[in-house]
């Protein structure tokens, strides 16, 4: 037998003889790497569906200028001598009468379109009267009222060609006719489109363009022309290549995406560490073993490999069970929840599964990886052993006095406190996620001095007992052994806490937000998301002549692009005084004073944080054809857009676009007014439909946290398995410290103690060790909660929150989790007893 | 001393046992042990030996035949009662030591005494009595087999049983070191007025023995 051989035929052997134990450690790594792959592919396959749906709307255009921006901008751009075909486009998310999703709709000329990105322009199905019906020949592309559908627009509204479509206009339903499909759309976009004119007038917005795309004469140069025009354009409008669209795509949930992979990850280091413990358990069990084979002439190098074998085993194990668990997550995820796991980040795509298998091949090695780092260490020292002395009892704790050393520990804080005063890298929270795996290498690597330390603090006196004298001695003498065997539940516990706290600060800091943000009873909205619906000035007049209606805040919010890298911010104008913002604006930090003759906005924390902008800054915002001159004199807590939100007063964007549109309405009621009362006479008034959404501000609330619950129900989930995995991890350590002590039960058995003796011995010793683990696991759940809310959060997601710790639950799961692993140490001894106290002691130590 | 009248400490009365699925181990045994009584038994490996100290310490229960000590019926007393017997009355010296490797020597030989409820003290005196007195905050991983023995012999003894059961204590020792070990048990068994039984398959071992039999397949017969 060669030596390869005989290490794998010995790994395989002890891994088979402690199958619950390797079953659990391999089990998550298969967890950490299900999740992970499965949050890899989801967006790998939404942003691959993404970009194809931001190329294809390109098409082979060389340059596109992005923008709100007038029609005369058009003609003159097609008149320059480099641009040989130039398309311009209207891109408008149309409200749908009944629908909480609205239908992005291109209006383009189908004839400029046609040389650009032909996969665009109409395919018209002839009527089936064949007459000249609703679809009717080549001319039904520039009908005013004719729109063609891709195949998942036509599937997701249930419409065929010849049917139509009711959209909302202003508060009003008009009906497009559905002229035909777009086949060559991809199968996952769901767009309409229109002739151009047709969709300004039809969509009522005349004179907007949002886009044209220029193909060059050869031999242009792109940035030749970007110089040539660049103060010539109206202010909010650039030019973009393909591929600068492209990257914005991938940008918008980049945040969000890392987030969740680290979840991912926190459980693939669970299950490194639960393969750290269990082989640092399996080598003590083992250590006179190994220190045999050391004598019999295995090499170190040998013994080393030998570990490494094991962990390899289990990680390759884990990581293929893992990678098909993922497959399996992402497409059942894919189909049930969307590309973004209910982040809401790519409407209107719904993208198919792609599995690549340089992404599955990478998982797996990563898995393997992982493992294999859990059992660098025990490797290392069962290799360093001097046989000699691992051949007797009692010497596992000699090799654990290193790690009775509270230095490496305090060495992983103090580069995790380095790591948090860096700011974030690529506007990624790296270093704050590296902090907190700082943390728990450190609070892993302090347990046991820890264990020692409050186990001398325990009087004696509590232990007179002779079970708990024993139970108490032994723990003290050996913090080493019973540490290793905590960490699982420090490395799972802590983490569930960190989360819980995080959630229930977030929450807590949403509701409150809820209030100041929601001060009417009642809130009117036309069309959420979309942008076709708005209530005219007339409109407005009649709300507030409305009886009932005491008072009526308008507000106007648009989109707003301040960087063509990233996604649009939101543009809200509302009834803010400049005296006191705090009446309608959750301020942090003290507005600054502005001068009475400047525009003031009060922009959100994300502004702040993408745009560099502070209090008391001078600033230009796109509006109105020129830039408009702003002063920023404020900053507020939104937790509504991550992309961020400049608000303003609605006298000041009047006054700057002459847009005298709103989309929302705040109503207080009058005395005693009935708000069904008062919504059925505004919609009388108003002549208006199913366009019309009321909601009472109290179900706003309500809905608002139901979507915060649900879009953490995920969280949640990952929570369950954390601390799920931790316990299997005490069951499968304190069994495995259960049959290493075997001989020791056996012998007092021999001295008298008697079943239950043994009983208590185990259930003092669970009971302290886990209130030792979970005590600590909840103060490093916080320090790492902290690093979660005051640096991940604010760099990820650009928002703050204040701290507020769920103590029931956290104190409920602790007891929860005392009492099992008492049960399960309890349950592993008496198992291992069951072999009987008389052969227990004819074994060898 | 003990008793005027020495009943007797351990009584078999026709004593059997097999293994599930094995041959019968133990045929008919007869054995009477007064306090203080020092018997070895000799015998083959294999033939029983250490079942009839399990049997004799209740851990185990015999097919056929009475077990009594101390009085006490072994057979029909439940495992807590039993237990509870052994932890009072009986004194273990196994081949393999059997110290725990995370108390210190000290503590190791006042086991008996906390689970029996008295004081600690006497554990001082009883390791100073097996020559150890300055070993005593030692662990275990410190000390020769010679030493591991002698912890465990003082352990055994400590609280005073009317019964000590030594299988092989011997088995793991070297010739020189076993007797010193074997001299010491004696001495200290009578210093403590306990009846013994030694097993062993060292005809040295039987030498310092008041009685010595050797189990057969026939049972129990005088060497
Ligand atoms: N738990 C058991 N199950 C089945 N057979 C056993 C068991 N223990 C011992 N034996 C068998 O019983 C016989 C006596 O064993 P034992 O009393 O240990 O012998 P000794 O101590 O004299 O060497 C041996 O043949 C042994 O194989
Ligand atoms: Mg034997």
């Amino acid at each position: 037998m060669t030596a390869a051989r005989l290490t794998a035929a010995l790994a395989w052997s002890a891994l088979r003889t402690q199958p619950g134990r390797s079953l659990v450690a391999a089990l998550a790594i298969a967890v950490g790497i299900a999740l992970g792959l499965a949050i890899h592919l989801i967006n790998h396959s939404a942003v691959a569906e993404f970009s194809r749906a931001v190329a294809s709307l390109a098409g082979e255009a060389d340059l596109s200028l992005r923008g709100r921006m007038p029609e005369d901008v058009f003609a003159a751009l097609a008149g320059d001598p480099d641009v040989a075909v130039a398309s311009p486009q209207l891109e408008l998310r149309v409200n749908l009468p009944g629908r909480r999703e609205p239908l992005t709709v291109l209006g383009l000329d189908p004839f400029r379109a046609a040389a650009l990105a032909p996969q665009l322009v109409g395919r018209p199905v002839e009527a089936p009267d064949g007459g000249r019906g609703p679809a009717g020949g080549g001319l039904a592309l520039l009908e005013p009222d004719v729109v063609f559908l891709s195949p998942a627009a036509l599937e997701w509204l249930g419409l065929a060609p010849g049917d139509r479509l009711p959209v909302q206009v202003g508060v009003a339903t008009r009906e497009l006719r559905v002229a035909g499909s777009l086949p060559a759309v991809g199968a996952g976009r769901r767009l309409g489109v229109m002739d151009i004119a047709g969709a300004q007038w039809t969509l009522d917005h005349p004179g907007l363009l949002t886009r044209i795309d220029l193909r060059l004469r050869p031999g242009a140069d792109p940035a030749a022309l970007r110089a040539r025009w660049a103060d010539r354009l109206p202010a909010g409008t650039r030019f973009e290549t393909p591929g600068e669209s492209g990257e914005r795509g991938a940008n918008v949930s980049r945040a969000y995406r890392v987030n969740l992979s680290v979840l991912a990850l926190v459980a693939l280091f669970t299950g490194a560490f639960l393969v750290f413990s269990t082989q640092v358990l399996s080598l003590l069990r083992r250590r006179p073993q190994l220190a045999l084979l050391r004598v019999l002439g295995l090499t170190r190098g040998g013994l080393f490999a030998l570990v490494l074998a094991e962990g390899a085993v289990l990680g390759l194990a884990g990581s293929v069970a893992g990678a098909a668990g993922g497959i399996a997550i992402a497409a059942l995820s894919l189909r049930l929840l969307g590309g973004d796991l209910g982040g809401g980040y790519f409407n209107g795509i719904v993208p198919a599964l792609s599995v690549s298998p340089g992404a599955v091949a990478g998982f797996v090695a990563l898995g393997v990886a992982a493992s294999l780092a859990g059992c660098l260490v025990p490797a290392w020292s069962a290799a360093r052993a001097r046989p000699a002395a691992a051949l007797k009892a009692g010497d596992e704790e000699t090799a654990m006095a290193r790690v009775r050393s509270p230095w490496t520990g305090l060495a992983c804080f103090a580069a995790a406190g380095a790591l948090l005063s860096a700011g974030p890298v690529d506007e990624l929270p790296l270093p704050g996620y590296a902090a907190v795996a700082c943390l728990l290498v450190g609070g892993l690597a302090l347990m046991p001095w820890l264990t020692a330390r409050l186990l001398t603090l325990i009087p004696d006196a509590w232990a007179r007992r002779p079970v708990a004298g024993l139970a108490l001695t032994q723990l003290r003498e050996a913090p080493g052994y019973a540490g290793i065997g905590l960490a699982g539940v420090l490395a799972s516990f802590s983490l569930m806490a960190a989360m819980a706290i995080m959630v229930a600060s977030f929450r807590v800091s949403l509701a409150d937000w809820l209030d100041h943000v929601l001060p009417a009873q009642l809130y009117l909205r036309v069309g959420g998301g979309g942008e076709t619906g708005f209530l005219a000035p007339a409109d407005q007049e009649a709300i507030a002549a409305t009886p009932g209606v005491a008072r009526a805040d308008f507000l106007r919010s648009r989109a707003l692009s301040l960087d063509p890298r990233r996604p649009d911010v939101l543009l809200l104008a509302r009834a803010i005084t400049r005296d006191r913002p705090a009446a309608r604006l959750p301020l942090v930090g003290d507005p600054v004073p502005v001068p009475r003759d400047a525009v003031p906005v009060w922009v959100s924390e994300a502004v702040v944080d993408l745009y560099g902008v502070r209090a008391g800054d001078a600033w230009t915002l796109p509006l109105g054809g020129q830039g408009l001159p702003v002063v920023v004199a404020g900053v507020w807590r939104d937790y509504a857009r991550q992309h961020g939100a400049v608000a303003m007063a609605m006298e000041d964007y009047r006054r700057a676009t002459g847009d005298a549109r709103v989309n929302d309405v705040a109503i207080w009621l009058a005395e005693g007014a009935d708000p069904g009362r008062v919504q059925a006479a505004l919609r009388e008034r108003l002549g208006a439909g199913e366009g019309l959404s009321f909601v009472e501000a109290g179900e706003l609330r309500r809905i608002s946290l139901d979507i915060f619950d649900r879009s953490f129900a995920v969280t949640y989930l990952l929570e369950v398995v954390a601390v799920g995995v931790g316990l299997a991890g005490i069951a499968v350590s304190f069994g495995g410290q259960a049959l290493a002590r075997l001989r020791e039960f056996g012998m007092l058995r021999h001295l008298g103690f008697r079943r239950r003796d043994v009983d208590a011995l185990l259930a003092l010793e669970g009971a302290l060790l886990s209130a030792i683990g979970v005590a600590a696991g909840l103060g490093l759940g916080w320090l790492i909660s902290q690093v979660l809310i005051r640096v991940i959060n604010p760099q990820s997601f650009h928002w703050t929150m204040d701290t507020a710790v769920p103590w029931p639950l956290l104190l409920a799961v602790s007891a929860v989790l005392v009492a099992l692993a008492t049960l399960t140490s309890v349950v592993a001894g008496r198992r291992a007893l069951s072999v009987g106290a008389v052969r227990a002691v004819k074994e060898d130590w | 001393m003990r008793d005027a009248h020495p009943s007797p400490v351990v009584r078999l009365r026709d004593v059997s046992k097999a293994y599930p699925g094995g041959a019968s181990v133990l045929r008919g045994l007869h054995l009477e042990l007064t306090a203080g009584e020092y018997v070895a038994v000799i015998g083959e490996s294999g033939v029983g030996k250490s079942t009839l100290l399990n049997l004799v310490a209740g851990l185990d229960a015999p097919d056929a035949g009475e077990v009594e000590v101390c009085g006490a019926p072994m057979a029909r007393l439940g495992d807590d009662q039993a237990t509870l017997l052994r932890r009072r009355h009986i004194g273990f010296v196994f081949q393999a030591f059997h110290v725990l490797p995370h108390l210190t020597v000290l503590q190791n030989v006042a086991l008996p005494l906390a689970l029996n409820g008295l004081s600690a003290d006497h554990a001082v005196v009883m390791l100073a009595a097996v020559g150890l007195a300055a070993k005593g905050q030692r662990k275990p991983r410190e000390l020769s087999g010679g030493e591991l023995q002698r912890v465990a012999i003082a352990r055994a003894l400590v609280h005073r049983p009317a019964l000590l059961l030594a299988d092989e204590p011997t088995g793991n020792l070297d010739p020189a070191t076993a007797s010193s070990v074997l001299a010491l048990l004696r001495r200290q068994v009578a210093a403590t007025g306990a009846a013994a039984i030694l097993v062993t398959h060292s005809a040295l071992a039987a030498a310092s023995a008041d009685r010595v039999l050797r189990l057969t397949s026939d049972g129990l017969v005088p060497a």
